[in-house]
């Protein structure tokens, strides 16, 4: 950990609004979470904000830090329209959990918990105690803001045994009529042998300029499965900044599918920790990035035990000026024998314009192990073009056909069948140009 | 009988390298016309030029298709307007699976006819049919274009291809090469099977073989850029017979 000497006027500005609301946060929250914001805070203050991100933070946004009445009806304005999805809607507005359609945790079939990580936090002080901030470590200075900050988000709780095939949707609204940013925490814990999936669904609402650090934490115990689908749709003037952090013990597996379809800047952390043998863990991406947009995705898997698999696939179409960046990195520890570990990142450039930065990093310490990386950048294959204009498809056409079969490769790895349908069309609308970002969600919730 | 294609002096040049030196030729409704030739004389060349790919620079010379100058037609419109080209080497599209690229393409082809689209049932019931016509495989269709193909499948999917679209004029370069004798029956039957009186086909070949199959009315032998001897059906056996050196001596006036 690199300490700071020099404060920043905006990274003064956090520490100063912190001690301002110190009181405030910590009376609202449990103990286990106000352990953690006192690390979080210390620790900001020896990281800071990464001094690339830190325009990004510069324009006075207003910090969104309670929870307010949106003029809305949102009973009447979430009809969630993907006509076969059968998914339990749940909400958060401005980073807040919206109680309007009931408690703020509900009790779903099978004992599974979903609501209000603050009220989780009190309810469940043995819960929090154990996985609260255990592993999203403050390595960067951004997840240690979030660590001080963090008030509300969403606490999903799948008990031992419990399967819940219907997916979870989870709505991250933002909607105010001034810039703000917003810092919500999310606690994941699926027990022993329980299974259950969540579709994340990023959406702005209203115009103005937002900023959004969110943290999730994942842990999935023996024998778990967990599926996490994160839909980003939000509008050229929405930054964030989303860490991930999953705790995978023996024998689960976790599979995540991040697709970004709009953004103007878009930061992906996915930390995968397989900390039991037999954990099984793939990890896929689909970034569509035109305009000025930029997405990054950075992967860290850390092999910690022998016997784990991971897959990463993460898949890039940039058009106009765009920029993307791919940073990936495994990490198999000495005695991780018999790891399989695989890593892809295909990109294809529109324009000349166009810019990707990938570096996939393979870092190896145990002697018997099956490992491959690889990172391709291109242009749609001139030879298969002329192929498909030869049998009479235009050639725009053809071009969008080519640009969909290369992002279904990542689409095609979301389960829920009718879920995949819907983003097959989300993605082929936004690759004509005709999906926007604002009108609706990008679920088509409104 | 109507005129198809005329192609004119047609020259043509790869990076200052002339490959066609003055083709002419002249293709009529219900014929079909083999073109022979060694490699490197300027065969796919041809071929890939009436299709619309800009693999030469035209230098000289016409195509008329249909009365239409073909020049002034992109490859989309090309196929449109009838012309089918069967590729020597088939391209692979992975993620784009047969059915939907077929779709794809026969509604563009409908399109340009004032066509409404296929309706899902009678797309699979033409699909059906025509399957059974080039005797291909019925997984092939639900896999991506070509991709893990086999020589053999690979052609017989251009034929497949070209039974969906019903061309006008197809161009089959090279669609024998790399198949073995049943398969190139197949392929031959399934081209037999499609001709009409109103279309015409040329069939590009190196060797005589494929001729057996499909008879063809007249018998071109392209050498080094020109069309150096036209004939009859029994061309073909009289070069398979005395081999490509007895063109070249021809030519070369030994």
């Amino acid at each position: 950990m690199q300490n700071k000497t020099v404060i920043s006027d905006i990274e003064r500005e956090f520490i100063d609004l912190y001690k301002e609301n110190r009181s405030m946060f910590e009376a609202k929250a449990s103990a286990p979470v106000n352990m953690v914001r006192k690390s979080g805070i210390r620790d900001f203050e020896k990281l800071g904000i990464p001094t690339p991100l830190q325009p990004l933070f510069r324009n006075g946004y207003r910090k969104y830090l309670e929870p307010r009445k949106v003029e809305f009806d949102l009973a009447s304005v979430f009809q969630c329209d993907i006509p076969t999805l059968d998914a339990h809607l749940v909400l958060l507005v401005n980073g807040f959990f919206d109680k309007k359609n009931g408690n703020s945790l509900k009790e779903l079939p099978s004992g599974i918990i979903i609501g209000s990580l603050a009220s989780a936090s009190h309810k469940f002080p043995g819960l929090f105690e154990k996985h609260y901030g255990k592993y999203a470590s403050h390595k960067d200075g951004l997840v240690a803001l979030n660590s001080a900050f963090a008030q509300d988000g969403i606490f999903l709780y799948v008990p031992e045994g419990s399967v819940y095939k219907k997916p979870i949707q989870i709505v991250n609204l933002v909607m105010a009529k001034e810039d703000i940013m917003v810092q919500h925490r999310n606690l994941i814990i699926v027990e022993k042998n329980a299974e259950a999936g969540v579709i994340i669904c990023d959406h702005a609402m209203t115009p103005n300029k937002f900023l959004t650090n969110s943290v999730t934490e994942i842990y999935t115990a023996e024998n778990a499965s967990f599926d996490y689908v994160k839909v980003q749709n939000e509008h050229n003037n929405a930054v964030q900044f989303s860490h991930i952090f999953v705790n995978q013990e023996a024998n689960s597996s976790m599979t995540s599918n991040i697709m970004t379809l709009h953004g103007g800047v878009v930061r992906n952390n996915v930390n995968v920790l397989l900390n039991g043998e037999g954990a099984e863990n793939n990890s896929y991406g689909l970034y569509l990035v035109d305009r000025e947009q930029h997405v990054d995705n950075y992967t860290y898997i850390d092999h910690a035990k022998p016997n784990c698999f991971s897959n990463q696939l993460y898949k890039g179409v940039l058009d106009d000026s765009a920029t993307g960046a791919f940073n990936g990195r495994i990490l198999v520890r000495k005695d991780s024998q018999k790891t399989h570990a695989y890593q892809a990142n295909n990109n294809i450039l529109l324009t000349d314009d166009a810019k990707i930065y990938t570096k996939p990093q393979l870092e190896i310490y145990a002697d018997d192990v099956k490992c491959s990386h690889g990172a391709t950048v291109g242009q749609l294959d001139e030879e298969a073009l002329f192929y498909m204009r030869a049998r009479g498809i235009p050639e725009k056409e053809a071009r969008l056909i080519m640009m969909f079969a290369f992002a279904h490769e990542v689409i095609g790895n979301v389960k829920v069948e009718a879920l995949l349908k819907r983003i097959d069309e989300l993605v082929e609308k936004r690759l004509k140009g005709e999906l926007s970002p604002c009108d609706n969600c990008a679920m088509k919730c409104y | 009988m109507k005129s198809m294609l005329s192609i004119k002096d047609l020259r043509a040049s790869i990076e200052d390298k002339e490959i066609l030196k003055g083709i002419t030729l002249e293709v009529n409704e219900g014929e079909v016309h083999a073109i022979m030739g060694p490699n490197g004389s300027g065969k796919s060349t041809l071929a890939s030029l009436v299709a619309g790919k800009e693999l030469a620079d035209v230098t000289g010379g016409s195509i008329t298709y249909l009365g239409k100058n073909l020049f002034d037609l992109n490859p989309e419109e090309r196929s449109k307007a009838g012309i089918f080209l069967g590729f020597q080497y088939p391209i692979e599209i992975p993620g784009v699976t047969m059915v939907n690229f077929l779709k794809a393409a026969l509604n563009e082809h409908r399109k340009h006819k004032g066509l409404e689209p296929l309706s899902a049932k009678d797309f699979l019931k033409l699909l059906r049919e025509k399957k059974d016509l080039v005797e291909i495989d019925s997984k092939l269709t639900n896999r991506s274009v070509n991709a893990g193909f086999s020589g053999g499948e690979k052609k017989k999917n251009e034929i497949f291809q070209m039974a969906m679209l019903e061309p006008k004029l197809a161009i089959l370069d090279e669609t024998d090469s790399g198949l073995d004798i049943d398969a190139l029956k197949i392929v031959a039957n399934g081209v037999n099977k499609l001709k009409r009186k109103d279309n015409a086909t040329i069939v590009i070949t190196h060797y005589q073989r494929l001729l057996d199959y499909i008879i063809p009315d007249y018998v071109h032998v392209l050498f080094d850029g020109r069309i150096v001897k036209s004939g009859g059906k029994e061309l073909a056996l009289e070069l398979e017979k005395k081999g490509y050196e007895w063109i070249k001596n021809q030519v070369n006036g030994n």
